[in-house]
């Protein structure tokens, strides 16, 4: 793309990403958003690890004030709601793909009480880890598949939300 | 009936960075590199693999300015779906090899039900995977070995 630029340079900055020309504007759309990307490929691989939003600011390389924000306008929700779902899908799977006990789940996944994990578990999945486990064993599929699709879409926004 | 899949085609931002990482990181190599004018057709393949893959710039005119700008803000996001799966005969030496290049991974070496896999990014944003599987998934591949 280009396009005829006459005025003096001005300094663009987005997220901190100082640019020089306007026309790069898009450049520095796409910087951003890979880097968003990297922290996210950070809670989906990492969800187990005691993640905050100044170990992801850093991996992004944004600052804190802006990561959140940032993150919300890239991918449609706050970080630590994508980590919580995230987490919340790992013990899913976890449930259903192993006998391990609750209590192993959620630790396994990242929460560290069990109130916090069965409330979260009971407002994202409409029901408790206990009956969600009596569904049964799912059909096995590449494990990156299973993360993209089954993450939950809601926070307990939608209760009726019918997961097969 | 169909009898082989020959190109595959995914998003890159630019084709020279691309070579870059697919040759010079992956190790794959180039199959096809021509300027057609309007496109740069550029091309590549596992060694001793016929199945190519299109490194595809997108732009003008295939796309319009606007949607192309789409295009490449969906892929940074990795969005596009642009998946690559690649198979290897030892994924943690694999892995080890190109952790020492700089490739950015997703996921470490993880064993599966179907073998050990791990997941990586390309420059742009595109997820690639390559797994060391439990057994040879079919033998279909090898046996159209050279069959263009």
């Amino acid at each position: 793309m280009s396009r005829d630029y006459n005025g003096p340079k001005q300094n663009v900055t987005i997220h901190g990403f100082a640019l020089e020309e306007a026309d790069q504007l898009s450049r520095a759309v796409e910087e951003v958003n890979r880097r968003m990307l990297r922290a996210r490929d950070a809670m989906d691989r990492d969800y187990a690890k005691p993640l905050d939003i100044p170990c992801l600011a850093r991996i992004a390389n944004v600052s804190e004030a802006h990561f959140i924000r940032t993150f919300r306008a890239t991918f449609g929700e706050t970080p630590h709601r994508y980590l919580q779902r995230r987490r919340v899908e790992r013990a899913m799977f976890l449930l259903r793909a192993t006998d391990r006990s609750v209590t192993d789940i959620c630790l396994d996944v990242g929460f560290t009480s069990l109130g916090t994990f069965s409330r979260n578990f009971r407002a994202i999945v409409g029901e408790g880890p206990g009956m969600y486990r009596q569904r049964g064993p799912i059909q096995a599929v590449p494990t990156c598949f299973v993360m993209a699709w089954t993450r939950p879409s809601s926070f307990g926004e939608v209760k009726a939300r019918k997961i097969v | 009936m169909l009898n082989a899949l020959l190109i595959s085609s995914i998003y890159v931002l630019d084709q020279d960075k691309a070579l870059d990482f697919y040759v010079g990181k992956l190790g794959l190599e180039v199959n096809t590199d021509q300027d057609l004018g309007f496109m740069r057709w550029l091309t590549v393949n596992v060694p001793g693999d016929s199945r190519q893959i299109l490194l595809e710039k997108p732009g003008a005119p295939a796309l319009d300015a606007k949607t192309a700008e789409q295009v490449r803000e969906l892929v940074s996001k990795g969005a596009t779906g642009g998946h690559l799966f690649f198979t290897t005969a030892d994924c943690r030496k694999t892995y080890q090899e190109f952790q020492a290049k700089g490739v950015e991974f997703t996921e470490e070496p993880t064993e599966r039900p179907y073998g050990i896999d791990c997941g990586l990014r390309d420059p742009f944003g595109n997820h690639i995977r390559f797994s060391q599987p439990t057994q040879v998934p079919t033998p279909v591949a090898s046996a159209k070995k050279g069959n263009r």
